[in-house]
């Protein structure tokens, strides 16, 4: 499942879909289970004539719990060291989302072998949505 | 989000999971779960995020008995006064960054609180001339032994008018 330091280099990516054509009710799913129910991420009516955004729009956290999908599943359960990410543009419903990690270098620290990958995820039409990265520990 | 006592449970893992669209079995199956590395159901990485569930004051969530500002019959259910001005983000402004650093595995069956420290606050002058007010929120999450288990360091932005980059 983990990585292998002895099997990876710099330079490596890996990438996956996280979503296709995002749909309001996987938006409303997330405010329930997170309890954002900030009404920007589910009601239309008050974010277009109250707060004057075009539509209602994915919490960030949501891009971000599903690009940490694509990280689990790239470096195994339980191997990350941090995560962060810059939101850097609004994601709507419809989106088609892709998330790439990149490795952008491996190191010891601690007895450790650690990765460090550079996360971007991209909507359909290319334009990133999250920008960001991560370090995890991997197998000698 | 200042939270005394954040359960870690199955269900709301489970819940968690469907929502960001992750398959991983590690997720919704404890025996499954008992013969991985991590030896237990872990959450995913941005599960903590969840603990707002468990913030009796949190101000995203609708109170019973109270006005919320979302539409109800209108576009907005507070009645009898003017809608809050200045605040066109809607609910305190954006999301911006959000960082995490893990020590420690968060584990069903952990009972997780919160210490809650205001970062650093910048301004910068947006795309559109607006001017976009940010600040950091340093959020520890402890076991119910005291044990630092992630490090989540939240950015918000404030703007002047919407922000539709």
């Amino acid at each position: 499942m983990a990585l292998k330091a002895s099997n990876i280099n710099v330079g490596d990516t890996y990438a996956e879909e996280i979503c296709r054509n995002l749909s309001r009710t996987q938006i409303v799913q997330y405010a329930g289970v997170s309890g954002d129910y900030n009404p920007l991420h589910s009601d239309e009516i008050y974010t277009t004539e109250i707060a004057g955004y075009p539509s209602i729009f994915a919490h960030g956290m949501l891009s971000m719990g599903m690009t940490g999908k694509m990280l689990t599943n790239f470096v195994g359960d339980g191997r990350l060291k941090s995560y962060g990410v810059r939101f850097t543009s609004q994601v709507f419903p419809g989106a088609t989302l892709t998330a790439t990690a990149t490795i952008t270098s491996i190191r010891q620290e601690a007895g450790e072998h650690l990765a460090d990958i550079e996360i971007s995820t991209t909507d359909e039409t290319g334009n990133e949505v999250i920008k960001g990265q991560a370090s995890a520990i991997l197998d000698a | 989000m200042a939270v005394d006592k954040f359960p870690i449970e199955a269900g709301h893992i489970m819940m968690f999971a469907r929502a960001i669209g992750d398959a991983n079995e590690l997720y919704y199956n404890a025996e499954y779960a008992r013969a991985t590395e991590p030896g237990c159901t872990i959450a995913p990485p941005t599960f903590v995020q969840a603990s707002a569930q468990f913030d009796a004051n949190y101000f995203l969530r609708p109170k019973i008995g109270q006005e919320w500002f979302g539409s109800a019959k209108q576009a907005t259910g507070i009645t009898g006064k003017k809608e809050s001005s200045g605040n066109s983000g809607g609910g305190g402004g954006l999301h911006a960054e959000q960082h995490y650093v893990y020590h420690h595995q968060v584990k069903v069956g952990d009972v997780l609180s919160t210490t809650v420290k205001p970062g650093k606050s910048w301004e910068k002058e947006g795309r559109r001339g607006g001017k976009l007010m940010f600040s950091e929120t340093i959020t520890e999450y402890r076991d119910q032994n005291g044990k630092l288990i992630v490090t989540a360091t939240g950015v918000g932005v404030r703007t002047e008018r919407p922000a539709t980059s």
